[in-house]
């Protein structure tokens, strides 16, 4: 998963940036009220709308969500690949990945057509300019729900106008460290923007990870909603900057302390949850980012917070695990990640 | 206490009605109070409606109208209100009257801005086009450039062409 490689700007702080689409095709029932039969047809559109352009051609690949396993269907979800409400269309849905994996159209979630664009660092136009493109691409074969007054039709109204959703998800442990995190989000909050954990609504913001948003998509433009939010992302990367140095001069053999001992129980622990793990990694993630720790990969790091993941243990393992048998599985992967 | 109406279910909804200075309880399950509420939606022809049915029987009628249907796929509003999604984009003209106050309380706006389709929304910018070319040649009259005026006046007619065919 590129988006996990800790690469582009301000990687210190943002994780990722992420554009998603959504769009519908004209007097079709949306995804919630068609029947098999239509679903099936819709499916079969999309897919050929994308790969009709030959720039696509042999970069996208589709998967029909019947023929994925429930634990495989779960591991896309966490990997960001696809969105949990895909899952609850499960019957209907489908979904096509580009090759490198910043790519995915979805087919039947919440709306006919959801494209999200994926990439590593504070980078909306990157994935603006991608899924603008691709937009075009699929709209030159169907016929998009589109009203002259409120824009893209989509099956919730929160949703018309763009529909289009821009988030940057972003690790701030030193204002969570520092109890300013949640004045700075009833601020945020009141501008419009949203802010929720790294697995979306209603999931908490486990390991520092928060995912900030736009909640308004009718009767601003694109780059509107895009400037607005990389202004707040950009405040909050100064406060968290500010922070972070603040800890190191006043408190710093405090601050190493926290990020040794976490160290010591990721490279030692036999048993360990998903919460507990999340809380640590983030520690170290922290120790890259101040330069604590330098022999480890911010990469690594990253990536190891999506492979502790329930499924993400699950099907590694490639049998049923009790919740018991998964910590102690999480345990050695990390153990085995980390030996250094 | 039984709904009044139907009979059928737990009343849930109690409010006071007054009707020509006479007043009454009104007590209904939760599925009639619901019917009721698509029956009293209020616009001038609605309450004219009513008032014409006062004079005939003097009696508030209550669901003098059909609950209002989608004709693609068949949504009512009562439903949108339950489950927060449309059926179908046709959902959004049927029931364009009610989802307009909706989207300032969402959206803090109720006009698109931004990308247009290219394909669907051509005619639409056209139609943009038009109404700059129309603002041009308003200040090129006001301005006695009535050379370039007429150049405007035609690029619009050609324009205004383009979109009846």
């Amino acid at each position: 998963m590129k988006w996990l490689d800790g690469e582009g700007s301000d990687k210190d702080i943002v994780v990722s940036s992420r554009i998603r689409l959504a769009r519908n095709i004209r007097d079709i029932k949306f995804p919630q009220e068609l029947n098999n039969e239509m679903a099936e047809e819709i499916k079969n559109k999309v897919n050929n709308s994308v790969i009709a352009d030959e720039r696509n051609n042999d970069v996208f690949k589709y998967y029909d969500l019947k023929d994925i396993n429930s634990t495989e269907q779960r591991v896309l979800v966490e990997k960001h690949l696809i969105s949990p409400g895909l899952l609850q269309n499960s019957q209907i849905g489908g979904f096509l990945i580009r090759k490198d994996e910043k790519v995915t159209v979805m087919i039947n979630e919440e709306d006919h057509i959801r494209m999200q664009v994926i990439y590593p660092g504070l980078n909306l136009e990157a994935c603006w300019e991608e899924a603008d493109k691709l937009d075009d691409i699929i709209e030159a074969n169907t016929e998009y729900a589109f009203d002259e007054k409120i824009g893209y039709l989509t099956a919730c109204p929160t949703n018309i106008g763009t529909g289009m959703r821009a988030s940057v998800m972003l690790h701030l442990p030193s204002l969570v460290l520092t109890k300013q995190i949640n004045g700075i989000f009833q601020a945020v909050s009141q501008i419009g923007l949203t802010v929720r954990g790294l697995y979306g609504e209603g999931s908490n913001a486990k390991g520092n990870l928060f995912q900030i948003s736009n909640q308004i998509t009718l009767g601003e433009s694109e780059k509107d909603i895009m400037n607005k939010l990389k202004n707040i992302v950009q405040q909050l990367i100064n406060n968290e900057r500010q922070a972070r140095e603040k800890i190191y001069k006043f408190n710093k053999i405090k601050i190493e302390d926290k990020i040794y001992r976490s160290l010591g129980i990721l490279k030692n622990a036999r048993i360990m949850n998903s919460e507990e793990s999340m809380e640590l990694l983030s520690d170290i993630k922290l120790g890259i980012e101040m330069n604590i720790i330098r022999n480890i990969g911010r990469k690594t790091i990253n990536k190891l917070i999506i492979k502790t993941q329930p499924a993400n243990v699950q099907s590694k393992y490639n049998k049923d695990l009790n919740p018991n048998e998964r910590d102690i599985k999480r345990a050695e992967i990390i153990r085995k990640e980390l030996d250094i | 206490m039984m709904c009044e109406k139907c009979g059928e279910s737990q009343a849930t909804v109690h409010y006071t009605e007054i009707i020509n200075g006479h007043k009454s309880e009104v007590h209904l399950c939760e599925k009639c109070a619901g019917e009721k509420e698509v029956g009293s939606h209020f616009s001038i022809n609605h309450l004219l409606a009513g008032l014409l049915d006062n004079q005939i029987d003097g009696n508030m009628k209550i669901d003098y109208v059909e609950p209002q249907k989608c004709k693609v796929c068949g949504m009512t509003y009562n439903r949108f209100k339950e489950t927060g999604k449309l059926g179908c984009s046709e959902c959004y003209s049927t029931f364009n009257d009610r989802l307009n106050s909706l989207y300032k309380r969402i959206h803090g706006h109720d006009v698109h801005v931004g990308k247009i389709p290219i394909k669907s929304g051509k005619s639409m910018k056209v139609k943009k086009d038009i109404e700059k070319l129309q603002l041009e040649l308003k200040e090129a009259i006001e301005n006695e450039e009535f050379e370039n005026a007429a150049i405007l006046r035609d690029k619009i007619k050609k324009l205004e062409k383009n979109i009846k065919e």
